[in-house]
């Protein structure tokens, strides 16, 4: 059978992207950055996920204002990087997993979240930042990839208490999909940040402390968190942060942390980076 | 009469809602057409020509034209969408949100590089006003 054995938690800021293909990344600016992740990028070498579910959010790039899915599961064959204004990312056609996700698509409905399901879809640096950040740049990505794009550009994005719902419904219908695969949940974007208005550059680095913590130990003290605390507190967009509780959703209550980074700023954003194994 | 929202009281900050996507949305698809290089090539050759192909209101034009992020925003644009302009021309996100802070690029780089800016006094118009 299928099994979420872990989740990673971890920041998609356009910039490390650029950093990463122009080759920039040892330049004292980034340098600290890249190094905090070698950690993870040697864990998930070392676990060989055979799918990642990618909870992230498209930019403007797959989803203009025409159609705003709050949460988009991405089942086709492959994804190809989006042209976000400068050109596509350098980077691997992602392979996504068609059967698995739309045993998903299948499970998740029937147990009420009504998701949109994506046949076509490009994949901006919301996606792709975090594949390159822990599987640095290979030739091919080394596993299957299921896009899940939740809204956070309009909002309300949805609840915290929503998302954590349905990464547990994710985690029963990835529990009853009848193929031997290790899967691996990523919950991205975040942490705190702001880029727009006059207080943009806003950080909070005790409000993502005490997120990280509260993620691993008690995140129920998480998914009642209303959103105006979020934008008012660490950043407008750091909404984004709904996203990681749909990580943790899928994993059991209790987890052991393996590894935690936290690093500012990379360009505007307060990054972090966890990873949560399934005690 | 707008309705009030509890984040309107985030100093600095437009959230972008229902009702600003409405406002917005010409604005933003605009922004969405520069996702092609052809029509990124277009806009620069010819800027006042190609924004005219968008039924946009003229002061939401003018914004563009002026590169005056902090007025599309109000507008109705969102930052995801009004970035794609600034990629066009060159521009990162730091660029751009230097420049609606009204920093120099140098003050928000160093800001940043010293751990951004802090929420206290950031939290509340209401309590900015009450000092």
């Amino acid at each position: 059978m299928a099994k979420i054995i872990a989740g990673v938690g971890c920041s998609h800021v356009p910039a490390i992207g650029a950093a990463l293909d122009h080759g920039r990344t040892e330049e004292p600016y980034w340098k600290p950055l890249f190094d905090g992740f070698q950690r993870s990028k040697q864990w998930i070498a070392e676990t060989k996920p055979d799918v990642v579910i990618l909870v992230y959010n498209d930019h403007a790039s797959a989803f203009s204002l025409e159609i705003i899915p709050t949460f988009a599961l991405g089942c086709a064959a492959e994804f190809p990087p989006a042209d976000e204004g400068w050109g596509p990312r350098k980077v691997p056609v992602v392979k996504g997993h068609p059967e698995l996700a739309a045993h998903i698509a299948q499970s998740v409905i029937l147990d009420e979240f009504d998701l949109t399901i994506c046949n076509k879809m490009p994949v901006d640096h919301g996606l792709t930042v975090p594949m390159s950040l822990m599987f640095g740049q290979p030739e091919e990505w080394p596993c299957r990839v299921i896009p899940l794009a939740v809204n956070v550009v309009q909002y309300p994005p949805p609840t915290g208490h929503r998302c954590f719902m349905l990464g547990q419904a994710i985690r029963r219908a990835v529990d009853s999909f009848d193929e031997d695969l290790k899967v691996v949940v990523f919950g991205t974007g975040g942490m705190s940040h702001q880029i727009q208005g006059k207080r943009a550059g806003l950080i909070n680095s005790q409000f993502d402390a005490a997120f990280l913590d509260n993620l691993t130990e008690d995140p129920q003290a998480l998914v009642r968190k209303p959103h105006l605390e979020y934008m008012r507190d660490a950043g407008s967009e750091a909404i984004e942060l709904v996203m990681w509780l749909i990580m943790r959703g899928a994993l059991n209550d209790d987890v052991r942390e393996a590894y935690r980074f936290y690093h500012v700023p990379a360009s505007n954003t307060a990054v972090g980076n966890i990873i949560l194994e399934n005690a | 009469m707008a309705t009030l929202h509890d984040y309107d009281d985030i100093p600095g900050t437009t959230v972008f809602d229902a009702e600003r996507s409405r406002k917005g949305y010409q604005l933003n698809m605009f922004c969405m057409s520069l996702m092609k290089p052809e029509n990124r090539e277009a806009f620069k050759a010819d800027e006042r020509a190609y924004v005219d192909r968008f039924p946009m209101t003229e002061e939401q034009k003018q914004a563009i034209l002026k590169r005056d992020w902090n007025e599309m925003i109000y507008l109705g644009g969102n930052i995801y969408f009004t970035s794609k302009i600034a990629a066009t021309d060159g521009l990162t996100f730091q660029n751009i949100a230097a420049e609606m802070t009204g920093m120099t690029q140098e003050e928000y780089l160093q800001m940043m590089i010293g751990g951004g800016r802090s929420v206290e006094g950031n939290r509340s118009l209401a309590e900015q006003l009450r000092g």
